[in-house]
C-alpha cells in the first residue's frame, strides 16, 4: 500500500498544486481552522474539522446564476458560467464526504444544477481519517465510518503519515503522477490505524444514540410532538446551525441591481430565518417553533422518506459546537426518541 | 461565593417563589450534554428545576432578551439576572420592552464565565465534562483528563468585567458587586485608534471576511428587538440574506453596531457567539467610548430613566470635523 | 466646471441639503452664477436630522465618492432641533468609518443656511477637490455598481470566484 510519510506532505501537495488548486485546512488561530488554498509555506492544520464545512466548495454561500442589461431597448441576458478550474480539497473527513452524497441528491437529480455540477466534476476530494475525534462527533449514529471516509483518494493517519487509497478513476489518475513521493508499505499498518479510529468512535458520549425514532414514513407520528414548544423555546432564530451544516442546502434566488445591469445570483437561505419561504399572501412558518421543527424534520423524516432512509444528517458535530444557545439536533433526537409516541 | 454556593441559593429561592405563588414559572439555564452546552430555558415546577437547573461558569447567555416575549404571557416570571444581564434588563426597561409587573428579578453574582472556544484554543478537545476546583477548570476529555487555569478559561467580556452591580432587581442572592474601571475595556479599541487608517483597514477586513452573515450577533442581541429588522425587510431596499461582496459586509456591521449605538450594555452577547470568532465588541464599544469622550460617561442600562445620547444633544457639542482633526489619518 | 485631476478622474459627489437652508442656499448660488462643480449632486432631504447611517452607506454603494450632509446653522433648524441629532449621528459614524480604516475625509457635514450662496459654492469647490486628490472610493465601495472597477477588471464578488 501506498504510504505518505508526514514529511512528504509539503512536496505532495506542492505536486498536486501543479496541475489544480489545492486547498488545505488551515489553522486561523488555535483551535479554529478553514480551508485556504495552498501555497508554498502553507502549514496544514493537524486539528479536526474546519468551521465551515467543505460544501461550500461546491455550494457556495453566494453565487452569480445570471445578468441582465438593457442594450438598445433590447435585454441582453449574461451567462457568467464558465469551466470552473480543477481544484482538490484536501483534508476532508468521512462526515463532509458523506455529506457530497446527501448533496448530489438534491442538485444532481433532475433536473440537474449545472452550477453544482460544474464544480462538482472539477473538484478533487482527498478525504482523511479522525485520529482524535471530538466529543461532538457522531457520523457513526448515520452508518458513516470516520476510518473509511472514502472520496477519490483517502488517506488513513496513522500519526506518522498516511496510507493513501484511491477510491475513483479520478483519484487513481491523480496518484499516478504521485508514485515517486509515495512509499510502499504494509497495508496491516493502515488496518492498525483505522481500527484506532474506530475503538475511539465506539466509545464517543453520542455513539449510542438512536435513530429508530427517525426515518421515512415518521411525519405523523413526530409533526405534533408536544417536546417541540419546549425545543424551540430558546432558538434565537439565527443561521449558524444551517450555515455550518455540510447537508443543508437551501438557497434564495436574489437580483441586485448594479445600476447598469441586473446580477442574478443565489445565496445561502435558512429555515431559521423569519422570511424563509416566505412568498405572496404570508409566510408558511410563522413562529420559531415551526422553522426549527422544520430543520429538523427536514434531515431526519422528509429527507430518509424521499431517499431510500439515508439521513440528512452526517453527525460532523458542527452545529452543536456553533449555536449560540446550544440546542442541536442531538438534544432533538434524544428528546423526541426517549420514549416512542407511535400511534 | 462560589457557584455551587449561587446555584443552591438560587434553586432553593426558586422553589419558595414557585411555592408561594409569587411566580407561576422559571427562566434559567439548563443542563446540556457536556458541561459546557447549556441551554436558557423555562421551568415550570420543582421537578422541572431539579431535573434540568443549573448555574455555573457556562453559563454565559444572556437571558434579559428572553424576557420580552415572557412578560406578555399571563403570570410572574421568575429571572435569575447576572451583572450583566441585569443591564440589558434595564435597557430594555427604559425602552418599555418588558412589562416590568409580569417579572421577579433575582440578581445573582457572577464569578467570571468561561468560553468553551478559550478551553479548546488551548489545546484541550473531546471535552466531556467540566468542573472548577478553585481557581482551576478540570476538564475531562476523551483523552484524559486535563487541567487549566479558571482565568485561562474566561471569556474577553469576563476579562475585562464591566460591573458587578445589578442595577436592577427585586431582590439579590448575596452581596451587591461593585463598578470595575473602564481601562481595560477600551484597551484594544484605543490600540486600534493609534493605528494609520490603512492598518485599520486591513485588520477589520480580515476579520469581516470571515463574516458568514448566520445573523447570530444580531439575534442573541438584547439591544436587537425590531420586529422587522431593516436587513430582512424587502421594502428597505437593503436586505440581505448573504454578503454578497466586501461592501455588503461592511454595511451590515457599521448598521448593526450603529443601531445599538447608545444602548448596548457591552454585554458581550454578539462576540460570545460569533461562529468565526469576530471581535464585534471592538465595534460596539469604540462607540461608547466616542459617547463617552464627546458627550460625557454614559451607561446605557445603568438608570431606566436615563436619555440615550443619540437622541439628546447640548448647544455646545463637538463639530464632525473632530474625526477629521483627529490623531492620524 | 467639473474638478478633474490630472489623472481624469471625475468623482461623484452626494451633497444631502436640508430643505430650508442648505438647499436654499444652493439655490441662492445659482441665481447669483456662482458656479460649483458638476460632479455634485444634491439630494433634498426635509431636515439634516431625516438622514440615517444607511443613506451615507447607500450612496457609497452606488457610486459616491464623497458624501456630504449640508444643514441649517445649529439653533437656527427649522424644526428647532434636528440638526443637533444630526451632529451627534454624523459625528459618531464618521468616527466608526474612520475606525473601519475608511478614508476621513470622504464625508462631511457643513452647515449653510439660505443667505449663503457663496459658501455653498465654495463648499462644494473644497470638498470636490478634496475627494479627487483622494482618488476613486474604493474601501467602502459596492464594486459591482463602479463601471470604473469593472472595466479595470477588479472584483470582490463572492459569486463570481471559484473556490472559497
Amino acid at each position: 500500500m501506498k504510504y505518505l510519510p508526514l514529511a512528504g506532505l509539503n512536496a505532495f501537495l506542492e505536486r498536486a498544486a501543479q496541475s489544480r488548486k489545492v486547498y488545505v485546512p488551515v489553522d486561523e488561530e488555535p483551535g479554529k481552522s478553514s480551508y485556504r488554498l495552498w501555497t508554498p509555506g502553507t502549514v496544514v492544520s493537524r486539528g479536526l474539522n474546519t468551521t465551515r464545512s467543505a460544501k461550500d466548495f461546491f455550494f457556495p454561500q453566494t453565487e452569480n446564476l445570471a445578468g441582465f442589461r438593457i442594450e438598445d431597448k433590447k435585454i441582453r441576458v449574461l451567462d457568467p458560467r464558465r469551466e470552473t478550474e480543477d481544484f482538490a480539497v484536501f483534508g476532508v473527513r468521512a462526515c463532509d464526504a458523506a455529506s457530497f452524497g446527501i448533496l448530489d441528491k438534491v442538485f444532481l437529480s433532475e433536473p440537474e444544477d449545472t452550477y453544482y455540477k460544474n464544480r462538482r466534476e472539477h473538484g478533487l476530494i482527498l478525504t482523511m481519517t479522525c485520529r482524535r475525534p471530538a466529543e461532538t462527533c457522531f457520523c457513526s449514529v448515520f452508518g458513516i465510518d470516520a476510518a473509511n471516509p472514502g472520496g477519490d483518494v483517502s488517506f488513513t493517519d496513522d500519526g506518522s503519515g498516511w496510507y493513501v487509497e484511491a477510491h475513483t478513476e479520478k483519484g487513481s489518475a491523480f496518484l499516478s503522477g504521485m508514485e515517486e513521493l509515495l512509499e510502499d508499505r504494509d497495508p496491516s499498518g493502515a488496518e492498525e490505524a483505522r481500527n484506532k479510529t474506530r475503538e475511539i468512535m465506539a466509545r464517543l458520549p453520542l455513539a449510542g444514540l438512536k435513530t429508530d425514532a427517525f426515518g421515512g414514513g415518521k411525519t405523523k407520528a413526530l409533526f405534533d410532538r408536544p417536546e417541540w414548544a419546549e425545543l424551540s423555546e430558546a432558538c434565537v432564530g439565527c443561521g449558524t446551525c444551517t450555515f455550518v451544516c455540510p447537508t443543508c442546502q437551501c438557497y434564495d434566488i436574489r437580483d441586485f441591481d448594479t445600476g447598469r445591469e441586473i446580477r442574478r445570483f443565489r445565496c445561502w437561505d435558512s429555515c431559521m430565518y423569519s422570511d424563509f419561504t416566505k412568498m405572496a399572501g404570508g409566510n408558511p412558518r410563522l413562529t420559531q417553533k415551526e422553522r426549527f421543527r422544520q430543520r429538523f424534520m427536514h434531515k431526519l423524516v422528509y429527507f430518509p422518506e424521499n431517499n431510500d432512509g439515508e439521513f440528512g444528517c452526517v453527525g460532523c458535530g458542527r452545529c452543536l459546537r456553533s449555536c449560540p444557545i446550544h440546542m442541536n439536533i442531538v438534544k432533538v433526537m434524544k428528546r423526541l426518541g426517549e420514549d416512542d409516541h407511535e400511534q | 461565593m462560589r457557584y455551587d454556593e449561587i446555584f443552591a441559593a438560587m434553586l432553593k429561592r426558586a422553589k419558595e417563589l414557585l411555592a408561594d405563588g409569587t411566580v407561576n414559572r422559571v427562566i434559567g439555564w439548563k443542563r446540556g450534554e457536556f458541561s459546557y452546552d447549556v441551554t436558557p430555558a423555562v421551568f415550570e415546577t420543582p421537578e422541572e428545576l431539579d431535573a434540568g437547573f443549573v448555574y455555573d461558569a457556562f453559563c454565559g447567555a444572556n437571558v434579559s432578551k428572553y424576557l420580552i416575549r415572557e412578560s406578555e404571557k399571563p403570570g410572574r416570571i421568575l429571572c435569575f439576572l447576572k451583572p450583566c444581564d441585569s443591564f440589558s434588563f434595564n435597557q430594555l426597561l427604559t425602552e418599555h420592552r418588558i412589562r416590568r409587573e409580569n417579572v421577579y428579578a433575582v440578581g445573582i453574582p457572577c464569578e467570571g464565565m468561561a468560553d468553551v472556544k478559550r478551553i479548546r484554543a488551548a489545546g484541550i478537545d473531546g471535552i466531556t465534562g467540566i468542573r472548577e476546583e478553585g481557581e482551576r477548570f478540570i476538564v475531562s476529555t476523551l483523552y484524559g483528563e486535563e487541567s487549566m487555569d479558571r482565568r485561562e478559561a474566561l471569556a474577553e467580556r469576563c476579562l475585562c468585567c464591566k460591573s458587578k452591580r445589578h442595577p436592577v432587581f427585586d431582590e439579590l442572592i448575596g452581596d451587591e458587586g461593585e463598578d470595575a474601571p473602564d481601562d481595560a475595556r477600551f484597551a484594544e479599541v484605543a490600540r486600534l485608534e493609534t493605528m494609520t487608517a490603512e492598518e485599520r483597514f486591513d485588520f477589520w477586513r480580515g476579520e469581516l471576511s470571515r463574516c458568514i452573515r448566520c445573523n447570530a450577533c444580531r439575534n442573541v442581541c438584547p439591544a436587537c428587538t425590531c420586529e422587522n429588522c431593516v436587513f430582512d425587510n424587502p421594502a428597505s431596499g437593503i436586505s440581505q440574506k448573504a454578503a454578497a461582496d466586501s461592501f455588503e459586509e461592511s454595511m451590515y456591521h457599521i448598521i448593526r453596531a450603529f443601531h445599538v449605538a447608545g444602548r448596548c450594555t457591552d454585554c458581550g452577547e454578539c462576540s460570545r457567539v460569533c461562529p468565526e470568532n469576530i471581535p464585534l465588541h471592538l465595534l460596539n464599544r469604540k462607540f461608547i467610548k466616542d459617547i463617552d469622550e464627546l458627550y460625557g460617561a454614559y451607561r446605557a442600562g445603568d438608570k431606566a430613566d436615563a436619555r440615550n445620547p443619540l437622541v439628546n444633544f447640548t448647544e455646545g457639542d463637538a463639530e464632525a470635523r473632530i474625526v477629521h482633526e483627529r490623531g492620524k489619518a | 466646471m467639473q474638478v478633474k485631476e490630472a489623472t481624469g478622474f471625475v468623482p461623484t459627489i452626494v451633497a444631502f441639503c436640508c430643505n430650508w437652508c442648505s438647499y436654499a442656499g444652493a439655490d441662492l448660488s445659482g441665481t447669483n452664477r456662482l458656479s460649483y462643480p458638476a460632479n455634485v449632486k444634491i439630494i433634498r432631504v426635509p431636515c439634516s436630522c431625516r438622514v440615517n447611517p444607511i443613506f451615507f452607506l447607500r450612496a457609497f454603494q452606488r457610486g459616491a465618492d464623497g458624501v456630504i450632509l449640508c444643514g441649517c446653522h445649529p439653533g437656527d433648524c427649522h424644526y428647532t432641533t434636528g440638526n443637533y441629532y444630526t451632529r451627534r449621528r454624523m459625528t459618531l459614524l464618521f468616527s466608526m468609518l474612520d475606525y473601519l480604516g475608511i478614508e476621513r475625509n470622504r464625508t462631511r457635514v457643513e452647515w449653510v443656511s439660505a443667505a449663503e450662496g457663496q459658501k455653498f459654492a465654495e463648499t462644494m469647490r473644497s470638498f470636490a477637490e478634496e475627494i479627487a486628490a483622494l482618488g476613486p472610493n474604493r474601501r467602502l465601495a459596492d464594486l459591482r455598481c463602479r463601471k470604473d472597477a469593472e472595466e479595470a477588471g477588479i472584483t470582490d464578488e463572492r459569486g463570481s470566484g471559484d473556490a472559497v
